[in-house]
């Protein structure tokens, strides 16, 4: 894979262009505005749990932003929900790894699922505010829900 | 091309690849854009263009945001803190005196640079820093101090303060500041959907309760070029003072600020072959003498009780603290540098580069290219956005070619959202950028759709 292409996977382009979770939900438990000052990239997440339990019912989210960013909430609305808190906060962990990485080691895809693909980003650093946004959004959220 | 004009030789270091002046370009004799091998014998003396990003030759297509440095301004840096480094306009030592010579040198080197006097000239640490000393000593003039001979920039509420809707962040922000701490009121002048404006506009926004104007001399955005003279004009028959934000036009045009007559001038050192490190800012004598300094502490005073001070005059009454002055001294360098290309040369090069850079983005499907559309000045760069794909991903997939442009919103954020854009892709040329890169960048960005999924 060109350097380009391990940055720009497949899944990252199909899901830029597919948006899942994109919208506003009827009911949210938390809401959280993100943005990106360097780029102006900007999100804003909601979260609705389970009634009752700590369990992620959905993910809604709306913002404007390059196709990592956009990509990359789109996966965690896909991720998320059905994980209680702490099992979210852990995906939340091993991304931040993962994009902290340099690239070295190989991702737990057991729990990060698709969004493995985002490990091209660790390579470079000028994108990593950008896969990170959502996740930063949500773990807002999840401080709210504390 | 290596310099020879206004060198102290002694001790200059060039290494292995120690080669001959060549100094072959038509200096000062015409107006002609560079040829390319006059081009090519430029980029020889910039070391940092020679590199590869991956994998690619480097198109460096963002001078806009930070220029790069020939070996002579490196040279001069290194040589002055080989030979002459000390504090300046203090001590008594050999190397103080020759340092602070260096320093005031340099000073009336970039003073005749833009046709004004040395004493007109203030350094500062950059653009920034220069409309905030301009700004703030507003503020304080408006709290009183500075005295009577201050109260020219005395603000108070009712006063206005004028703008454009296209400035830097760092031409809004301090008077937004200004404004918000004197009561006065900020106004813009409005831009077009292009991003630009006429001097018709400025007209319905400057007024008797104006006392300042500050707009860009070209726009980092649109390359606008503004009508200074016009706006000069307004300004003064309402007896308000015109701060002009020279960096993306003093790296790239003869200026001469007096007769342009705006008041002050910011400009910084990194855009125009120069430092990081150093700025400069233009103030008309007799506006410098009545502004209170911004910042204060040693090297601003004359004489010290534990009650008060009495400060220097300007200059050196805003340059409190130790200086940065083997940066003063390579800035000097990089206007030797510029002035021996010639910046009549300088621009028309650029010209020649932005009109092929525009034909070239107008046969591509889905690009909007932002600023003055044909027959408009415009200076050596271009924004534009591509449907479909985000400014982020457009710099990445050029970055893979090797080709280096800004993305985002260039500090100009109000600016963008009056275009309906969150962030465009610019590419900005310099002296040093040739046809080749420009066609390169071109067909990079002819792919980028096709790349994304787009088409
Ligand atoms: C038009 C304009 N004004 C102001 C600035 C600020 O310059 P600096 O960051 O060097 O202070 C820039 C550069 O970023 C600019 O392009």
């Amino acid at each position: 894979m060109s350097g380009l292409d391990s940055l720009y996977q497949q899944v990252i382009l199909d899901h830029s262009k597919q948006l899942s979770g994109f919208g506003e939900l009827e009911r949210a438990d938390a809401e959280r505005f993100e943005r990106n000052p360097t780029c102006g990239d900007e999100i804003t997440l909601q979260v609705a749990l389970e009634p009752g339990t700590d369990r992620i019912a959905s993910f809604g989210w709306q913002g404007r932003g390059c196709s990592i960013s956009m990509a990359s909430a789109s996966v965690l609305s896909e991720l998320a929900p059905g994980l209680t808190m702490p099992e979210l906060q852990s995906r939340v962990d091993a991304f931040r790894e993962m994009l902290r990485s340099r690239g070295v080691g190989e991702p737990d895809e057991e729990i990060l699922g698709d969004a493995v693909a985002f490990q091209g980003v660790a390579k470079y650093v000028m994108r990593i505010k950008c896969a990170m946004l959502a996740w930063v959004a949500a773990e807002g959220c999840m401080v709210q829900l504390r | 091309m290596v310099l020879v004009t206004g060198r102290r030789a002694s001790g200059r270091r060039r290494g292995r690849n120690e080669r001959q002046s060549v100094s072959q370009l038509a200096v000062g004799v015409t107006t002609a854009p560079l040829t390319d091998s006059e081009v090519e014998e430029i980029r020889r003396d910039f070391p940092a263009l020679q590199g590869t990003v991956n994998g690619e030759a480097l198109a460096y297509l963002d001078s806009g945001a930070t220029a790069q440095r020939p070996l002579s301004v490196l040279d001069a840096e290194r040589d002055f803190l080989e030979h002459r480094n000390a504090a300046v306009h203090r001590g008594a030592h050999t190397l103080a005196g020759l340092a602070t010579e260096a320093y005031e040198d340099a000073r009336a080197t970039v003073a005749s640079f833009v046709g004004a006097q040395p004493d007109e000239i203030v350094w500062t640490s950059n653009a920034t820093d220069s409309l905030n000393l301009v700004a703030y000593g507003m503020v304080n003039a408006s709290r009183g101090r500075g005295g009577a001979t201050a109260r020219r920039f005395a603000l108070t509420e009712g006063d206005e303060i004028v703008v454009t809707e296209a400035e830097h962040h760092a031409n809004l922000i301090p008077w937004q500041e200004l404004a918000a701490l004197t009561g006065a009121t900020l106004r813009y002048i409005p831009v077009d959907d292009d991003g630009i404006y006429q001097a018709t506009d400025a007209a319905a926004v400057i007024t008797d309760k104006t006392r300042v104007v500050a707009i860009a001399h070209v726009s980092n955005v649109t390359g606008f070029v503004a009508p200074v003279a016009e706006i000069v004009a307004l300004a003064h028959q309402a007896g308000a003072v015109v701060v002009l934000d020279a960096c993306q036009s003093a790296p790239h045009r003869r200026l001469d600020l007096p007769a342009l007559g705006v008041d002050f001038a910011a400009f910084s050192g990194h855009k125009m072959l120069g430092p990081t490190g150093i700025g400069v800012l233009y103030g008309r004598t007799e506006l410098l003498e009545a502004l209170p300094p911004f910042r204060t502490g040693g090297s601003m005073i004359s004489t010290v009780t534990m009650e008060g001070a009495d400060y220097l005059p300007a200059p050196q009454r805003f340059e409190a603290g130790t200086q940065p002055v083997s940066q003063a001294v390579a800035i000097a360098e990089a206007v030797r540098y510029l002035e021996h290309v010639g910046l009549d040369r300088i621009e028309a090069h650029e010209e020649a580069l932005a009109e092929r850079m525009l034909a070239g983005l107008a046969t591509i499907p889905g690009i909007r290219v932002v600023g003055p559309g044909a027959g408009i000045p415009r200076a050596g760069l271009v924004s534009f956005d591509v449907a479909g794909v985000h400014a982020h991903d457009v710099g990445q997939y050029l970055d893979s070619k090797g080709i280096a442009v800004r993305v985002g919103h260039h500090c100009a954020q109000p600016l963008h959202r009056r275009l309906g854009l969150t962030a465009t892709t610019r590419a900005s040329a310099y002296l040093y950028t040739t046809t080749a890169e420009v066609d390169r960048f071109l067909e990079a960005v002819g792919e980028v759709r096709g790349y994304f999924g787009e088409v």
